[in-house]
């Protein structure tokens, strides 16, 4: 494991350690990037490429795929076929060389759309919540404070499915399954925890003298808070902000249990996106490309922050 | 410098308290302070803990969700006498445990290694890293799905890749019992080996640089420094990212119920996806109410023990 050459010590490695380094990482890195790269790839074949074997790496793209995932479309005869009018559009076109006409748009839009309002709806109150939570847990003796917050902790630990049959009977009971208000609901306290310890330590971080000083100018502790605290907050507001949204964005259990198509979102949705004779693999690829799409963006935005997301604060840089 | 805390800790120093401060304009402080938590403290009431509850009160019955109408009666430690009675639980258990230990072996083994590279900071270490990182963010449903696609026997490019490299026929990872088992790990391992090697990168960092040069000076041999030094001082890091996939990994379900829907035969049925059949498909609320009982104790029994452990390594 510690091959270095003896001339240089570990802190200071030398040239040929770093460039073995560089290449093995990299190695990695574009090896574990091969299964992305086929699926984006997949979402531009045709039916029939995408199941060819020997795999097709080189072949002419097309939006078959995007066309197949956005529409519903029927199968006709060719007699029917030939006495339509000429297509209007591209896609029109694209989709009559395989003897199908368009019927209508496809659910896709609307799971996309459930996806965006769950998780921003969640997103928005599970970080609205945990600010100020995360202010008063920083700032105020809080009786049990350390168990409290372990509590709020240890609600992520529950496996999803054991406390989904409670909340389906509960969601029943209370007219909220497959509702929009009753997803939000859900991944909001679901998100809580991580936004309260997220927050909680950046709040730590902002030294308490600036809200103290204000208050001796006057202010009360509600506008030392919104004026002082918060603006300094918002670097990391934004960050818990988006690991809610990705939380939210890609859960799927609860998803599958408790909503059947009113307020569905993408994930339960895209592995069963059929095509003629089974699953239709670019239609499913193209779904997952424009789902992993906005995920893949705020990765990188998020980059400084993400060891801190992904261990609620724990460890920090 | 990094720091890792896994109790409310280093928030103790300078407490207000309350009421000392809340002067006579506004809100006094302890005001604020219930408008700031109850909200957030009675959501997670109605939500997680009143669900929990219910469940604990529906594991002692033979409700069935399904038939609403039904007469709901009292049976005692009877669901849980069936579940700890019945060979199968333990048969999803043992899937749960290969599954949980496996993966975590190789994320630790894959991840701390390429930290240890990541840490020789060669030019664009930085870009590589956030290369390396995507796969942990994406949605576990959808990479359970997509890898189904990659794995497909007839047409798909992981059997392709294995067949240029060495010459194993036609076999399928997820229709086969003895491959499914691994075809899990290797997926949950794509996914998170950069979760590990995250957080070990952090404790590596953390090491400060005057050590290594002591050591230097005292002689040591670049291997005997690698365990005295940076793996005594990765430790508790490396136990922190254990923990969480731990968790994770035993509560596993979306990601697998794409892959393989617990096939072939009961091969990665994992105690997650047992469960949503139970609750979900033959509407067994009671049974599946003492099952969640049962899981959720090991889980929170477990972590509790393991964080107390993972504090006295910390503070050696």
């Amino acid at each position: 494991m510690s091959g270095t050459s003896d001339a240089h010590s570990i802190v200071e490695p030398g040239p040929t350690s770093r460039r073995v380094a560089s290449v093995v990482v990299i190695v990695y890195a574009l090896v574990s990037m091969v299964p992305l790269a086929w699926i984006v790839m997949t979402g531009f074949k045709s039916p029939d490429t995408a199941i060819a074997y020997p795999p097709e790496v080189v072949f002419e793209p097309t939006l078959e795929g995007y066309v197949n995932l956005f529409t519903d479309r029927t199968r006709q005869t060719p007699e029917y076929m030939a006495d339509l009018p000429p297509p209007e559009t591209w896609y029109d076109e694209l989709v009559r060389s395989r003897n199908m006409v368009i019927t209508g748009p496809s659910r896709f839009f609307g799971r996309y759309k459930n996806s965006l309002i769950i998780g921003f709806g969640s997103t928005f109150l599970a970080v609205f919540l945990g600010t100020l939570a995360a202010y008063a847990f920083s700032r105020f003796r809080v009786p049990l404070k350390d168990d409290l917050l372990f509590f709020i902790l240890s609600t992520r630990m529950f496996p999803p499915i054991a406390v989904a049959v409670p909340i389906y009977l509960m969601y029943r009971a209370l007219g909220l399954s497959d509702s929009h208000f009753g997803m939000i609901i859900l991944y909001t306290a679901v998100n809580l925890s991580l936004s309260v310890w997220l927050l909680k330590g950046f709040v730590d971080e902002i030294p308490r003298e600036y809200e103290e000083a204000a208050m001796i100018d006057g202010y009360t502790r509600l506008q030392a808070f919104w004026k002082v605290v918060l603006p300094q907050m918002s670097a990391g507001i934004a960050a818990t902000a988006i690991f809610c949204l990705i939380f939210a964005w890609n859960e799927y259990a609860f998803a599958l249990l408790l909503t059947s198509g009113n307020a569905q979102t993408a994930p339960p949705f895209i592995p069963i996106i059929i095509g003629e004779g089974g699953l239709d693999w670019p239609a499913v690829a193209a779904g997952t490309t424009l789902f992993m799409l906005p995920v893949v963006i705020f990765t990188v935005i998020l980059r400084r922050h993400l060891l801190r997301g992904i261990t609620f604060g724990a460890v920090r840089r | 410098m990094a720091e890792s805390t896994l109790t409310a800790e280093g928030s103790r120093r300078a407490q207000v308290p309350v009421g000392s401060r809340g002067r006579a304009r506004g809100l006094s402080d302890r005001a604020v302070l219930l408008l700031f938590i109850t909200p957030t403290l009675v959501l997670l009431l109605a939500i997680n803990i009143f669900p929990l509850i219910w469940n604990i009160v529906l594991s002692f019955t033979n409700y069935r969700a399904n038939q609403p109408g039904r007469e709901i009666k009292w049976i005692g430690l009877r669901n849980y006498e069936r579940l700890l009675g019945s060979e199968d639980i333990w048969g999803y258990l043992q899937v749960t445990a290969h599954f949980v230990c496996w993966s975590i072996f190789f994320q630790v083994l894959i991840g701390f290694s390429l930290a240890w590279l990541l840490n020789r900071q060669f030019r664009g270490h930085a870009f590589w890293t956030t290369v390396i990182v995507l796969p942990m963010m994406l949605s576990p449903a959808v990479v359970g799905t997509f890898w189904t696609y990659l794995f497909q026997p007839q047409s798909g490019i992981f059997n392709y890749i294995v067949n240029f490299f060495i010459d194993a026929g036609d076999f399928s990872m997820i229709g086969d019992v003895a491959l499914a088992p691994w075809t899990i790990v290797i997926v949950d391992t794509w996914m998170w080996t950069p979760f590990v090697m995250l957080i070990c990168l952090a404790g590596l960092r953390s090491i400060p640089e005057y050590i290594y040069e002591a050591a230097e000076v005292d002689g040591a041999s670049p291997w005997r420094q690698f365990w005295t030094i940076t793996v005594p001082m990765v430790l508790p890091f490396l136990m922190l990212a254990v923990l969480f996939r731990a968790i994770e990994n035993f509560k596993m379900f979306d990601m697998v119920v794409e892959l393989t829907s617990g096939g072939p035969g009961s091969t990665t049925e994992l105690a997650s996806i047992n469960l949503k059949r139970e609750a979900f498909e033959s509407w067994k609320t009671g049974y599946s109410a003492a099952f969640a009982t049962i899981l959720f104790v090991t889980v929170f029994g477990a972590a509790n023990i393991y964080v107390k452990f993972l504090n006295q390594v910390k503070k050696r």
